[in-house]
């Protein structure tokens, strides 16, 4: 069992892969400035601020997962790293909360 | 914490060399690592994105000051240093050690040029009278591309490092997990990047914007 | 026996590694675990006695109205620097000394999973101590409280020092550079022992050692390196914050210009209360591994002590603004710690009532580590208690910054983490040594401390809920206070007496004390196997675990009656894998050649090699600091000798020949 999980850490994807992943994310990079842009040519903040965030999201994730090959690697690793992601967004996110929607409603 | 997929290694395997998990000790440790910087820099950006209005008597916001297609360019530089570093892996895993090398050494003079034009950023910034001392949108600004800044500079010093010791013929294929923990380390330092390049740059440099028309 | 060698010699470069075993150089570049977690100790009471002077001097100042002992400023520098050294050089450290002697042993390790990299964590909490107490020298130790909260940070002892609005005089940033930076110098210790701990319990367990047969002290320390990882880098920043703020006229936390003192306050106290748990958590695990030794029991309710101390460290994230009722957070974020507060009670209580039923009908023999660890089971109550009353918002406005929070903290941090580790010193100072404490001047010490800590610190929770505020230098006549100050001060030096006790009881029987053997207490877990001291390699074979407990059930089968019965070595119908490879268990220093399964006893058995560069590169960091602290070329001067130092120190590191080049 043990010999399994450690062939599965060693499956990397291969280079084209690799290149493919970098091509979306300069794509997707080109997207964020035309994006920002945009914002000068009448878009919507409220549209472009949320795409601006998912792409964001998006390439964070597959750097993460394919870069980082943690789409492969043992669970542990993935757990350790989101844990820190996951408790750094809880913790800031009330400190976040406690200073701008607390004044803002009135306590 | 699930207890029970984690058992130990049969008895009668060579348990000296072995770990229990059967994974690598120091790639455990470079992810445990990592795990602790996510909450270096969320402190970093939280309190860049708490201060991000706070510009007092100056004039200098984030809509002003930004200067972001050269940002653009050097964000998309760093990120193409990732790929630099994956397929530097790649290679000394097929132990292709020149193209390693040459992965390895165009990596780290993607990340030099990325903290050559942050220098440059922040010396124009200076000049227009932006520093560390402005307004408390300026102190969490550079501090936070800052130490952003040191990570860059230890992540190539020990890819020049890496590549030195290549040279040397002191880092032989089996020693490719090295190079997968350091890239590991260089691919976070872009992640946090990512991050930083909208929600420091984009985002408030569009939100301060004059509105169009 | 297997052959132990150290040092395969692969010279591949022209740094080799120093092989001194004994004397001062084998001190100094050791990466022996046990070696390392005695200089944890050693160093770290040093530190517990500073800091209890510091006590004393406080306690001097206070025993009487209107004293003139202590000048203000002093007397705001030795508060400041007793919490700090108690809490960041005594007992975090102290903790870190378990950590460091038992874990590989518990898990059935030869040593921890970064050898070096743990000596280098002792010699940069060393680095952190001499540079934080180098303000002596340099113009004062900082002066601002452990929290520092701003704007105490910029305004120093004396407001009238201030120059202009929010700008501190240069002493007084002298003291803040030494705050951030030494905490931050410490931190970075701690940050790179969490790592090593957590990489050694997960990988380098003992074949059969799964994670829930892992002792309870192991699973403390998983638990509290966990809170260490993720806590650190969080007040990590803060102090650079701070340090920018203070030498860099940054604007992060004065609001004379911008910036927001209760981010200083979110930030800090997000690291300070996972903190506490880790000043605790070490001496839960200690009493956890006392007190079924003792009682000849197992351990009541394993699986609900392990889920309850996960609970307990992930509740411990959620609390954090209960320090900051006072501060004007808003009712909505009031009410929500407060009721989060008030949950961390409940797995804190499920500890406790685990203890009280391991004891509970067990056969307690009435030695000091029990006493102690009995004493923290209930003086942890008292301060776990008082805790709950802050948890109640209305109630915890009256008591802020009284002498009630006082009293509330020495309860769980003296009365819980110092009772618990001195538990663990009287039970593991045979196998450190080889030899007992003695047990007379052990209960002697017990009861001094007992009493003198009650007579020291119950008072205050009087003395606060009468309105005394603190970190006060001294208070008026006819306050109602006096009699209870005298009465504390008394106190404090009844405690003063009981650790004089104990270093006189250390002292004498670390030469002339009864010779231990393996197993004086008929305990229960693995590092009993091995011999007293332990040999470098610390077990002759890798135990085999077949069990929680292994070294009891190696010991004992189930009688007719289930009660237990002793067996002879190796011959327990529980290990069949035993049968017939005597030796191989549980008398490791018997004569014959130990061959556990699948053991050819031909391998060597390779331990690290000792190494200069965990020293140099620690070395480095005070240096660099006081370039923070000094200013023009020096400060360009110093911080370039750190930083070359410290990066040479690891090249160094990373070029020395590897005595592990097995893999």
């Amino acid at each position: 069992m043990a010999d399994t999980e450690y062939d599965k850490e060693h499956a990397h994807p291969g280079v084209g892969q690799y290149v493919e992943i970098g091509v979306i994310l300069a794509v997707m990079t080109l997207l964020e400035v035309i994006l920002f842009e945009s914002f000068d040519r009448g878009l919507l903040k409220s549209v472009g601020i949320p795409a601006l965030i998912i792409l964001t999201i998006l390439k964070f994730m597959l750097v993460v997962l394919w870069f980082m090959h943690l789409r492969f690697d043992h669970k542990l690793f993935r757990r350790v790293f989101f844990v820190g992601v996951g408790l750094a967004f809880l913790v800031f996110g009330i400190v976040a909360v406690n200073f701008y929607v607390g004044p803002r409603i009135g306590f | 914490m699930a207890a029970g997929d984690m058992s130990a290694p049969l008895p009668g395997t060579d348990y000296e060399h072995a770990t229990s998990l059967g994974i690598a000790n120091d790639k455990l440790g470079i992810w445990s690592f990592i795990g602790s910087e996510c909450l270096f820099f969320g402190a970093l950006i939280s309190t860049y994105l708490l201060y991000v209005g706070r510009t007092g008597d100056s004039a200098l916001t984030p809509a002003t000051i930004f200067d972001i297609p050269f940002t653009s360019a050097s964000t998309f530089i760093l990120l193409m240093s990732s790929l630099g570093m994956v397929l530097a892996l790649a290679a000394i895993q097929a132990g292709e050690m020149r193209k390693f090398r040459t992965w390895i050494m165009a990596t780290a003079l993607m990340g030099a040029t990325f903290l050559a034009g942050q220098f440059y950023e922040f010396t124009v910034f200076v000049a227009e009278g932006f520093t560390l001392a402005t307004s408390p949108f300026s102190s969490s600004f550079f501090v936070l591309t800052g130490f952003h800044g040191f990570h860059v500079a230890l992540g190539i010093l020990m890819l020049l490092s890496m590549w030195a010791a290549s040279m040397m013929g002191r880092l032989p294929q089996q020693l490719h997990t090295t190079v997968e923990n350091i890239g590991l380390y260089w691919h976070f330092v872009d992640i946090v990047w990512i991050i930083i390049f909208t929600v420091v740059y984009l985002i408030p440099a569009a939100t301060a914007a004059p509105v169009a028309g | 026996m297997s052959v132990i060698a150290s040092e395969p010699r692969t010279r591949r470069s022209a740094f080799g590694r120093p092989t001194a075993e004994t004397g001062k150089w084998s001190w100094l570049t050791t990466v022996d675990h046990k070696k390392i977690g005695i200089m944890y100790f050693v160093t770290a009471f040093f530190f517990f006695l500073v800091g209890g002077v510091e006590a004393l001097l406080i306690r001097v100042q206070l025993a009487r109205p209107e004293q003139a002992f202590l000048t203000a400023d002093q007397y705001n520098q030795i508060f400041t620097m007793h919490g700090l050294t108690m809490i960041f050089f005594a007992v975090m450290p102290l903790g870190a000394a378990f950590f460091n002697y038992l874990l590989p042993l518990q898990i059935g390790a030869r040593d921890v999973a970064f050898p070096r990299l743990n000596a280098f964590s002792y010699w940069v909490f060393l680095a952190a101590g001499i540079f934080l107490y180098s303000g002596v020298l340099l113009g004062g130790l900082p002066d601002g409280g452990w929290f520092n909260y701003a704007p105490l940070n910029y305004i120093g002892p004396n407001p009238t020092d201030t120059i202009g609005a929010g700008t501190p005089v240069a002493a007084h940033v002298g003291r803040m550079v030494l705050y951030s930076i030494g905490l931050q110098i410490a931190g970075i210790a701690s940050l790179a022992s969490s790592v090593n701990f957590i990489v050694t319990i997960l990988n380098m367990r003992a074949p059969g050692m799964t994670l829930m047969r892992l002792p309870i002290f192991t699973w403390m320390t998983f638990i509290t390196s966990f809170l260490m990882l993720f806590a650190m880098p969080v007040i990590g920043v803060a102090l650079w914050q701070l340090m920018f703020d203070v030498r860099y006229s940054t604007n992060f936390f004065n609001p004379a210009t911008g910036g927001d003192p209760i981010l200083w306050q979110h930030m800090f106290w997000l690291f300070g209360h996972p903190e506490v748990y880790i000043l605790i958590l070490p001496a839960f695990g200690i009493v956890s591994e006392v007190l079924p030794v003792f009682s000849r029991k197992p351990l009541f309710g394993y699986s609900a002590m392990v889920f309850s101390g996960i609970a307990i460290a992930f509740l411990g994230w959620g609390v954090w603004a209960h320090h900051m009722f006072a501060a004007g957070i808003g009712p909505v974020a009031n009410a929500a710690f407060g009721l989060s507060t008030m949950f961390i009670a409940v797995p804190t209580g499920v500890k406790i009532f685990n203890w009280l039923g391991t004891m509970w009908g067990g056969k307690i023999r009435m030695t000091t580590p029990l006493l102690f660890a009995a004493g923290l089971v209930g003086m942890f109550t008292i301060g776990g208690l008082s805790g709950v009353t802050h948890s109640i918002v209305p109630h915890n406005y009256q008591q802020t910054d009284t002498y009630y929070v006082v009293a509330h903290f020495h309860y769980v941090l003296f009365g819980g983490s110092i009772f618990g580790i001195f538990a663990g010193t009287y039970f593991y100072f045979p196998k450190v040594t080889g030899r007992m404490l003695n047990e007379k001047l052990g209960k002697l010490h017990f009861a001094l401390m007992f009493i003198g800590f009650n007579v020291t610190f119950f008072p205050m929770h009087i003395l606060g809920l009468w309105g005394m505020p603190r970190r006060i230098y001294t208070y008026a006549d006819g306050m109602g206070w006096n009699f209870w100050n005298m009465v504390e001060t008394i106190g404090a030096f009844i405690i003063a007496a009981a650790i004089a006790v104990f270093m006189a009881n250390v002292a004498i029987t670390r030469r002339r004390g009864e010779v231990a053997g393996n197993d004086p207490w008929d305990a229960r877990t693995l590092e009993w196997l091995t011999t007293s001291p332990p040999p470098p390699h610390n077990f002759d074979e890798v135990p085999l675990v077949t069990a929680r407990d292994e070294l009891w059930h190696r010991k004992y089968v189930g009688g007719a009656d289930r009660s237990p019965v002793r067996v002879p070595a190796g011959a327990s119908p529980d290990h069949p894998d035993h049968e017939g490879s005597p030796g191989a268990s549980a008398v490791p220093d018997t004569a014959e050649p130990a061959h556990g399964p699948g053991h050819d006893g031909h391998s060597a058995i390779h331990m690290p090699s000792p190494s200069y560069y965990p020293l140099i590169a620690a070395a480095g960091m005070p240096i660099a600091g006081w370039g923070v602290l000094a200013g023009g070329p020096v400060q360009l001067a110093l911080l370039a000798l750190g930083g070359l130092v410290i990066f040479g120190g690891l090249f160094g590191w990373v070029l020395e020949p590897s005595a592990e080049e097995a893999h």
